[in-house]
């Protein structure tokens, strides 16, 4: 891989003083033009990961670099804010309901005094973002729009920014079922075009299907699986990736594997393994069997790779059971 | 006997800006113990179906069609035999969990309450009926005494499905009740739902966007577009082969991991969900079609039979006659 747009070294993020590690000594590089998409259940700190990028949570230790360029407070900061772009979930909340549309592009390109005319600049980022013609948005405002429309307004103007690298948290999860596909075929199409990086943070990995080139897969605060999109979701090694596919409601041929219990509470991180709680080797006597009980439950441990590009932390990956 | 029957239903809005046909010509039936899916985007037409059934629209909305409800009429109850059905013939769970509950009264007390109005039950058969209730939903009975800020979002929408069992309801319709929670809660809930509905033997009326859970969830299947049924038969067999091309489009829209054709290939469709104050003329679908022909501008299709339990409306269905 030539220089990573983005480059997260050993990340910690931590909330109420060092008490809870939403982030949790992670490490993950993005290369130009890929596509990762970060998975995992609400609380395990991918969005919070994702915040830190562009500086909206510091880190406690660790650093991440965009484009080379440290993220830290002052200049550093303000320029990797320009070159990586974020878009939230929820477009109606995103978007200030009293600016038009035209206001709501312009004004990331006024806040990076981005030289050329505006107007201009304004149009065809919404005609990229299929709101055609632009003419007819300009003026309108955000209840005017569909939910879609919102959406496609929010991805307009980051990219008016040209940035190499766009951070999505749930691009699609708020939107109808029939406008989910192109939203993300729109996404895509900036990776293909202009080579932009895409992190994609979602619970949903059909997305990850849809146009991830690599999946991260997140458990409190760690990331537990990462590697090619196909090899991940077709062969995932991780327990927690092989439970979070087989409750896919179409996965048919996967026996469903239902964890207990909610999304973990990162302020009582279990010993040993993080996941070994809730982890099925271990409540099936499985791990018991090949004799890594007790490593699950005392021992902590890091990603180590099984394939090409293809990472997992799991005592019982480690001594060879596939 | 089904549990619950619409025919031609029809269900307007008033508003400020004039009336909004939501549901437009609906026939749909429940028998005992069935699951049907009713699939659909928003605006289409399908929660309000959930609302018209135990007349929970706003004032002024206008009825036409009948509801039946167990073979009664549910537009020609009194105001005593309305309360008495809502919750003992069919009972609703909806979506947002954090809103169907009073955030100031202990959950216990508001399962209790629901007890109470339709049972004459001692004080202490109450409680143990509550205790009872949260535990069949995988809740600690203790749990009663929470209040639902105290509680998750999963907790919550567990509280809601036994604040609905609370009376033996024979239809439970559940207005998607997984739609705000995390992947492995939902799949909690949805084996929760589906073990309840076998074991009571209620029938269910499932409402959500994904086709996919609904086809995991559903015997029966009716997918909804602008205020009709488009498309309706067994959900195996809709989900597989779709006779509509929208039942197509909301089949692809949750791509199947490993499958090679949707791998970098996102589908959906080009368009909006039609504002249904503004209804496109002739099939309302046409314009996001991608099978549309001259006709389908003018011609307005109603379901045709299409094979044994199947019905699709579209002018490319060819018409089996009476099966």
């Amino acid at each position: 891989m030539s220089e990573p747009v983005l480059s997260i070294r050993h990340a910690q993020v931590q909330f109420g003083g060092g008490r809870v590690r939403a982030v949790d000594t992670v490490s993950l590089d993005v290369g130009r033009g890929e596509v990762v998409a970060l998975v995992g259940e609400s609380g395990c700190g991918k969005t919070t990961l994702i915040r830190s990028v562009v500086g909206l949570e510091p880190l406690a230790h660790g650093s991440i670099t965009v484009e080379g360029t440290a993220v830290t407070k002052g200049r550093g900061l303000r320029a990797v804010r320009r070159r990586a772009q974020m878009i939230f979930q929820d477009p109606t909340g995103a978007l200030n309901p009293r600016h038009s549309i035209y206001e709501a592009v312009a004004e990331g390109l006024r806040i990076h005094k981005v030289k050329g005319d505006e107007t201009a600049l304004v149009s065809e980022a919404l005609a990229a973002a299929g709101l055609r013609p632009p003419e007819r948005f300009l003026r309108r405002f955000p209840h005017e729009l569909s939910g879609g429309q919102r959406q496609r307004v929010l991805i307009a103007a980051a990219m008016a920014l040209q940035p190499a690298l766009l951070l999505a948290d749930e691009p699609v999860a708020s939107l109808d079922a029939s406008i989910r596909g192109e939203v993300l075929a729109l996404m895509r199409s900036y990776v293909d075009r202009d080579g932009v990086s895409i992190v994609a943070v979602t619970h949903d990995l059909g997305l990850a299907w849809n146009i991830a080139d690599r999946v991260a897969v997140m458990y409190l605060g760690r990331i537990v699986e990462v590697g090619p999109a196909e090899e991940v979701l077709r062969a995932p090694q991780h327990p927690y990736t092989k439970a979070l596919l087989s409750v896919v409601p179409e996965a048919d041929h996967l026996e469903q594997q239902i964890l207990t219990g909610e999304a973990p509470d990162p302020s009582r991180v279990p010993s040993g393994c993080r996941f070994h709680p809730r982890c099925p080797l271990v409540a099936s006597g499985e791990a018991a069997r090949l004799g890594i009980e007790d490593r699950c439950r005392g021992v902590d441990l890091e990603l180590e790779p099984v394939g090409e590009g293809h990472q997992v932390a799991c005592h019982a990956v480690a001594v060879g059971l596939r | 006997m089904s549990v619950l029957e619409l025919r031609d239903l029809h269900v307007t809005y008033r508003t400020e800006t004039g009336p909004v046909p939501a549901v437009r010509g609906v026939n749909l039936t429940i028998d005992a113990g069935d699951t049907v899916g009713l699939a659909g985007e928003s605006g289409c037409g399908k929660s309000t179906i959930a609302a018209s059934a135990l007349r929970l629209l706003p004032k002024g909305t206008t009825v036409e069609g009948t509801v039946l409800l167990n073979g009664e009429d549910v537009y020609a109850m009194k105001p005593g035999r309305l309360r008495a059905v809502r919750w003992t013939g069919a009972a609703i769970v909806f979506q947002g969990a954090l809103h169907s509950l009073n955030p100031v009264r202990r959950v216990g007390d508001q399962i209790a309450e629901a007890i109470r109005l339709h049972r004459t039950v001692t004080g202490a058969a109450v409680g143990t009926r509550v205790a009872e209730l949260l535990e069949r939903v995988g809740l600690p009975g203790a749990h009663a005494e929470r209040y639902p800020h105290q509680m998750s979002g999963g907790q919550r929408q567990r509280v809601l499905i036994a604040l609905a069992l609370a009376c033996d309801p024979t239809l439970l319709i559940a207005d998607e009740p997984t739609t705000a929670l995390d992947v492995m809660v939902q799949a909690q809930v949805l084996a929760l739902l589906e073990e309840l509905q076998r074991e009571k033997g209620l029938a269910l009326l499932f409402i959500t966007h994904d086709l996919s859970v609904l086809t995991s969830t559903c015997r029966r299947l009716a997918v909804m577009y602008a205020g009709r049924v488009v498309e309706e038969g067994l959900s195996r067999e809709v989900f597989a082969a779709p006779d509509h091309p929208y039942t197509a489009a909301l089949a692809a829209a949750f791509p199947t991991i490993g499958d090679e054709s949707s791998r970098m290939h996102p589908r959906g469709l080009p368009g909006d969900p039609p504002d249904p104050a503004a209804l496109p003329g002739g099939c309302a679908f046409h314009p996001r079609c991608d099978r549309a022909v001259e006709a389908c501008a003018t011609t307005d299709v109603a379901l045709r039979v299409a094979g044994p339990q199947r019905a699709a409306a579209c002018v490319h269905v060819q018409e089996v006659g009476d099966v």
